[in-house]
């Protein structure tokens, strides 16, 4: 079995350990990963704001590197809920009046999986084999859950990782208000709906928040640590792959 | 009175909004308490619901592809039973048909029972302007009446008051003692709203579902104030838009159960009204006449586009106002006009412009809470993605309209926010479709961070960091990318592997 990291523009540049880990985690699980160095951005924060044309050269950009890859790989691993949905879902529309590229996305589609859903759902996988302490908690990303139906696949693997105690949040799949360029047009709004959210982990009283996207990860990250808060964020891919010593 | 139209101040709006802790509470309270018994019924037997929703969506498909002849089949028996149909293609026409209405008739006073189509023609405007004195008789609507405000939701248009806001509110504008019990506001609103029942020339009312087979129009409601405006009064009007047709009265089952549901997580509302038709002359009971104001107001221009056509299945039950954490943050005025929250978001760029409303389609993190609630999986996401692509790469022809005038206030800072935007996005496409050029920004946005330094203060560096560090720590790049690190992560995990 053969998987070719999407790794995201936003793990390279800003979180590369939760590009690491997703390395580690997979390869303990028995599946050999190669990346290839051209891959840039799979062209949402273009699409979301409406700048279709751009999204369009980035993606079909994107495109061709997963034709590639897929050439010698069996699938395209993502770990962003947000990046895999504009693969999986919105490609096909992007390239709408294009047919040829139209149905190279639609090929390549079903071969594209986020993280937590490639290891349950490909792999076959719910048991993580890793051990740790403490508790900890989940927060559905609003396109994993929503458009890609995962939600409890990152449940499954983190429950069974010995040692640690799993709670589930109130309001566990209410937006974390990032919303990409929102978060920078709107900031208080932004800010105001993560305060619901940052208010739902300390009520869970769990000392690890998990999230399967970076950017939900970020934005909740940036207010605990703004207010001194003690509770630590992950990347499941982090959580899952480093075995605490 | 007559509001000003203010969606072009949204951004504005929202942040007054936020920093109104009163309303928070309001907005908080109400829509938890919503979302919770909507949850809770739909809870019992999902699968029935998921199946009356598609089933929903089946009659609404059907219905919006052949409008016209549903349409005609419903006029048709409107008149054949007695009633006047007036088409009116925008709101002055509506208006003017009404206040004619009311004049001939020597109409003094307009009992009104809650219509969202009313708010939106401004109808109250209209009435007081030619001498005719509109009450508001859903309590919600009365309370925003006397405060002289726009109900701020579908269906509980005083949702952003709390019961101390009422309470002080009655005593002003009543001149009575203050109460803050509810049954003892309820009670006095109650009797003040009976005697003019009882002396209004005309009762007007919205139309939640207009049956074509049988002329039948269906209200539903919780407090009886329908059933009163819809009896007593000798002329009845109903107001409105194409989109709320339904073909035959045995799919209101369906409309009738999602409804209550969606709106207030009821199984049915205390009483649903089917109205067709004129008393004969045997008959007591009722009005004398019946006038249904079928209004385009813009509707048809939304059927042309189909990628926005959708929004016309909406049946005004709230759920995705309820449903949405921007909603729950902002309130409903904040959105400036007449429909608010995620469908709001969509119609209003639509019925009033997007050169007016060129914010809404943007104040979204695109959740997904609106289409989940949505008792017609009505794709709202997708909408609001169409129409922010609509307004940043201008229109596809189609949905340009005689209402795409210039604001009020033309906002050349605006103008030069868009031009910069699209430059950025250019240059940020043209760095990511090739991977060299990608690296080397890589390379360059980290000397510019390590000359700069963190920054968390604002008034440090460019806007647009500026605006996350103002409530937030600023992330950073990390001191390699992924892509740098691979060969030796690459060499690692082989070798892990490997012992």
């Amino acid at each position: 079995m053969r998987v070719s990291l999407f790794v995201t523009c936003l793990v390279d540049q800003m979180f590369p350990q939760v590009g690491e880990a997703t390395v580690e985690l997979l390869t303990r699980l028995g599946v050999e990963v190669t990346f290839n160095p051209e891959q840039t951005c799979c062209g949402q924060p273009a699409f979301n704001n409406g700048h279709r044309r751009e999204a369009r050269e980035v993606g079909a950009y994107t495109l061709r590197v997963f034709e590639r890859e897929l050439m010698s790989s069996d699938y395209i691993v993502v770990p962003s809920g947000s990046c895999a949905t504009m693969i999986k879902n919105l490609y096909p529309k992007l390239f709408g009046e294009d047919a040829v590229k139209e149905a190279t996305a639609k090929r390549i589609a079903p071969r594209v999986f986020e993280l937590s859903q490639f290891i349950v759902d490909v792999l076959g996988i719910e048991d993580a084999d890793t051990s740790r302490s403490g508790c900890v908690t989940y927060h559905d990303s609003c396109h994993l859950k929503r458009e890609l139906d995962v939600s409890s696949a990152p449940r499954k693997l983190l429950s069974s990782v010995r040692g640690v105690e799993f709670v589930e949040m109130d309001r566990a799949d209410v937006c974390c208000g990032f919303g990409g360029t929102f978060s920078v047009t709107f900031p208080e709004l932004s800010t105001a709906i993560a305060q619901e959210k940052i208010a739902s982990i300390e009520r869970s009283r769990a000392e690890t928040v998990v999230a399967c996207d970076s950017s939900c990860l970020m934005q909740i990250n940036g207010l605990l640590q703004q207010r001194g808060s003690n509770v630590r964020c992950m990347h499941l891919a982090e959580f899952l792959a480093a075995r605490e010593s | 009175m007559l509001h000003a139209i203010e969606s072009e101040n949204f951004v504005e709006n929202q942040r007054g909004a936020l920093e109104n802790p009163h309303l928070q509470r309001a907005m908080t309270k109400a829509t938890e308490k919503f979302v919770a018994a909507r949850v809770k019924l739909e809870a019992g037997d999902s699968a029935q619901w998921n199946r009356l929703r598609n089933r929903a969506r089946e009659i609404k498909e059907l219905t919006i592809a052949n409008l016209d002849h549903y349409l005609d089949e419903f006029a048709a028996n409107v008149e054949r039973l007695g009633g006047h149909v007036f088409w009116a293609a925008d709101a002055e026409a509506a208006n003017r048909y009404i206040t004619h209405l009311a004049r001939q008739r020597g109409v003094r006073l307009a009992v009104k029972a809650k219509s969202m189509m009313g708010e939106e023609i401004g109808v109250n405007h209209a009435l007081a302007a030619s001498g005719v004195e509109p009450v508001e008789t859903d309590l919600g609507e009365y309370i925003v009446q006397l405060a002289g405000e726009r109900p701020s939701h579908i269906n509980m248009p005083a949702v952003h008051k709390t019961r101390g806001d009422i309470a002080e509110l009655f005593a002003e504008k009543l001149h009575v003692g203050r109460t803050d019990k509810v049954e003892d506001l309820t009670s006095l609103a109650r009797r003040l709203l009976r005697e003019r029942f009882a002396s209004a020339g005309m009762g007007i009312t919205g139309v939640n579902f207009a049956v074509a087979e049988t002329g039948t129009i269906v209200l539903i409601e919780n407090e009886g104030n329908i059933r009163l405006t819809t009896s007593l009064p000798r002329v009845h009007v109903a107001l409105m838009g194409i989109e709320k047709i339904v073909p035959r009265l045995e799919d209101l089952e369906v409309f009738l159960k999602l409804l209550p549901l969606s709106a207030s997580g009821q199984k049915l509302t205390a009483a649903v009204s089917f109205l067709t038709g004129v008393k004969d002359a045997a008959s007591e009971e009722g009005p004398e006449e019946f006038h249904v104001v079928i209004i385009d107001n813009g509707r048809v221009e939304i059927l042309a586009n189909p990628h926005l056509r959708e929004s016309l299945f909406c049946i005004r039950c709230g759920a995705c106002l309820n449903a949405c954490p921007v909603y729950q943050k902002i309130g409903g005025h904040a959105y400036g006009w007449v429909y608010p929250g995620p469908i709001g978001a969509v119609l209003t760029p639509q019925l009033i412009g997007r050169k007016r409303a060129p914010d809404l389609p943007f104040a979204s993190t695109l959740c997904g809470a609106c289409k989940d609630a949505c008792p017609l999986k009505i794709n709202i996401p997708e909408m609001l993605l169409h129409l922010r692509h609509e307004i940043k790469e201008g229109s596809d022809g189609v949905g340009a309209s005689r209402k795409e005038e210039r604001p009020r206030r033309t906002r050349l800072i605006r103008q030069l926010v868009n031009l910069a935007e699209r430059a950025a996005f250019k240059l940020w496409a043209a760095v990511m479709q090739d991977a060299g050029r990608y690296r080397r920004a890589g390379r360059i946005a980290r000397i510019v961070q390590r000359v700069f330094g963190q920054r968390n203060a604002a008034g440090d560096s460019t806007l647009p960091i500026k605006r996350w560090t103002r409530t937030r720590q600023l992330p950073q790049l990390a001191p390699g990318s992924f892509t740098s690190r691979w060969p030796e992560i690459s060499r690692r995990t082989k070798r892990e592997t490997n012992d």
